[in-house]
């Protein structure tokens, strides 16, 4: 009984410290908002605007919902892989993310990646949405015929969805205060200036002329590369050769897949940030990728294990998404399904690097998203194809040489070195002030149990041995409630 | 009285049942549980990662029948339980000290039925 009361001890104790700091950070988005009203009268130029066009309109708030729709995807994906003792607990990394990221993205962080700015960091002009309109603007020269305000909560989807896909790496043993303050400065201090770079008014990776449809290199190669960062600080789980760390409900993992696969066609076809050809060209190569990862997936294990898993096939399908990703706007079906096909070899075999290095990426983020998404970015670089796009380049294998190829490189290099920065100042300083990693004993109770005060399943919890009272349910008028001890 | 206790393999629960009822046996425990013995476990992957499992999926059913009946529920049960191949499960005879029903506050034989 001492360690699970150890553990509820150890526990209170940071209640405070890490409500406190969630506290102080919402507080300085909200003053930053008020400061920025005070001088309103420097409002942005906004040039001449096009106008809004109701089909284009219509498509991007059902793309703004898909997307959304993406982030309880991710929940169901991460969390039947986990064990049924962590499971709300994954849950909740996603959840948690569209709350936080939301508040953080119409106080700061869409004006910090989409206001005119450096070409590295957006300006304050968009703080609090001021100048976010039902008007229809233009972006780098070119006129958005949709309002302003669906733009930036189309954008929002994808803010919030990036960081929620670095929980996988760190499943099972991080503190969920942690967790909530790491994402909110990660969103501010990585999401927002990459987004910046790549998308935003006058970003350098734009105007340098590297492709990223929508979001290979700024969702996918940071959030794969800060999982990869952030799981080796933390360090391993402590589990032992008789843990049984098989996931608990792959049913769950397929509903996910399945949410995360309609919800891309949002992600992707959305990119087109209109309703015409290039959304239904990205829409198409988009379902050809996915299907062909997941295939070929299986295929592989077929050969090698001789049985074709369901994961298997979930992991491909998702890893197909990503590499498509960066790709989706330029690239035919024909170059979709090279591009598919090479991702789920890829991944593949950097699952297997990562029996041999020894880090512990609990649900290969790293493996999936980030080289994943690096296939996918120099993918662009080969069958990037100015008959799909005419805003395009050609690639290297249509015929464009290696310029473009060269601008994915210079946009990969970019966006690792950015990830890895950032994530090691954020989670360094949260780890001196704060502690990343919980208790032994409540890693070994689970994560729902130790930062929920919650069971998914009922029994779980007399499972892991940790309930010495079941509570009482029904509690006649004055008397006294036993409590759950853990 | 006499305990009779079977582990047996799951699929093989109906025609237990069935033997049993055949025989007037109406009354018995049926848990799900998991063990080891001679009978190999399996290997499973996820993405790759390889785990045997080694504690399998078997039926316990407890029955508490009065002496003389005791090793013709035993027989019944490994007659209807028997494949022939390892795994079978095994049935254990265990000595019931007392039985108390607790409705009518019955002991003995008579609390049996």
């Amino acid at each position: 009984m001492l360690k699970p009361v150890m553990a509820a001890l150890h526990r209170r104790s940071r209640v405070i410290p890490t409500s406190f700091l969630i506290g102080v950070l919402l507080l300085l988005s909200a003053c930053a908002v008020f400061a920025q009203d005070a001088v309103a009268a420097a409002a942005p130029a906004v040039a001449a605007a096009p106008t809004v066009d109701k089909g284009d309109t219509a498509w991007m708030l059902m793309s703004a919902a898909l997307v959304l729709l993406m982030t309880p995807g991710l929940a169901l994906f991460y969390g039947g892989m986990v064990r049924s003792k962590n499971v709300l607990n994954m849950l909740m990394q996603s959840f948690i993310a569209i709350a936080v990221v939301t508040l953080i993205w119409v106080t700061v962080g869409y004006s910090l990646a989409f206001a005119p700015g450096s070409p590295f960091l957006g300006g304050m002009d968009y703080v609090g949405l001021k100048g976010v309109g039902q008007e229809a603007f233009t972006l780098n020269g070119t006129g958005v015929t949709i309002p302003h305000q669906v733009f930036m909560i189309y954008q929002m989807m994808f803010a919030i969805i990036t960081p929620a896909l670095i929980s996988g790496a760190i499943a099972e043993r991080m503190k969920f205060g942690a967790y909530v303050i790491f994402i909110a400065l990660w969103s501010l201090l990585v999401y927002s200036p990459l987004a910046h770079m790549v998308w935003g008014e006058g970003g350098y990776l734009f105007k340098l002329g590297a492709l990223d449809f929508a979001g290979g290199t700024v969702v996918h190669i940071s959030s794969g590369i800060s999982a990869l960062v952030l799981c080796i600080m933390l360090g391993k789980r402590r589990t032992s050769s008789v843990d049984d760390l098989r996931p608990h409900n792959l049913p769950m993992t397929l509903i996910g897949t399945g949410l995360l696969w309609f919800g891309w066609f949002g992600f992707n076809a959305g990119s087109a940030v209109g309703s015409g050809g290039l959304a239904g060209s990205a829409f198409v190569v988009t379902h050809v990728a996915a299907a062909t990862a997941g295939l070929v997936w299986i295929l592989i294990e077929w050969a090698v294990l001789k049985k074709p898993t369901a994961l298997g096939f979930a992991t491909g399908a998702v890893a197909g998404l990503v590499a498509i990703t960066p790709a989706s706007g330029f690239v035919n079906a024909t170059s979709a399904i090279i591009i598919g096909a090479g991702v789920s070899v890829i991944s593949y075999l950097a699952i297997k690097i990562k029996s041999k290095a020894g880090y512990d990426d609990t649900l290969d983020v790293f493996a999936v998203h980030g080289v994943g998404g690096i296939w996918g970015a120099i993918a662009t670089g080969l069958f990037a194809s100015k008959a799909v796009n005419s805003a395009a380049v050609d690639g290297l294998f249509m015929g464009g040489g290696t310029t473009l190829l060269f601008k994915q490189l210079t946009a990969i290099g970019v966006a690792i070195a950015f990830a890895v920065v950032g994530t090691l100042l954020i989670g360094g300083v949260l780890k001196m002030v704060m502690g990343l990693k919980v208790s032994e004993s409540e890693e070994q109770a689970g994560l729902d149990l130790t930062q929920h005060d919650e069971s998914a399943y009922a029994g779980a919890s007399l499972d892991s041995g940790m309930v010495a009272h079941q509570a009482v349910t029904s509690v006649p008028l004055g008397a006294t409630k036993v409590e759950t001890a853990h | 009285m006499i305990k009779v206790e079977a582990l047996i393999r799951p699929q093989k629960l109906d025609d237990v049942k069935t033997a049993l009822s055949e025989i007037g046996i109406k009354g018995m425990t049926v848990t799900e549980v998991r063990g080891s013995g001679k009978q190999k476990g399996f290997t499973q992957h996820y993405r790759g990662a390889e785990y045997t499992v080694n504690l399998l999926q078997k039926i316990k059913i407890e029955i508490v029948v009065p002496d003389s009946e005791a090793k013709m529920v035993a027989n019944t049960i490994a007659e209807a339980a028997r494949t022939g191949e390892i795994g079978d499960g095994k049935i254990f005879l265990v000595p019931v000290a007392e039985v108390i029903r607790i409705r009518t506050g019955e002991e003995g034989d008579i609390a049996l039925n």
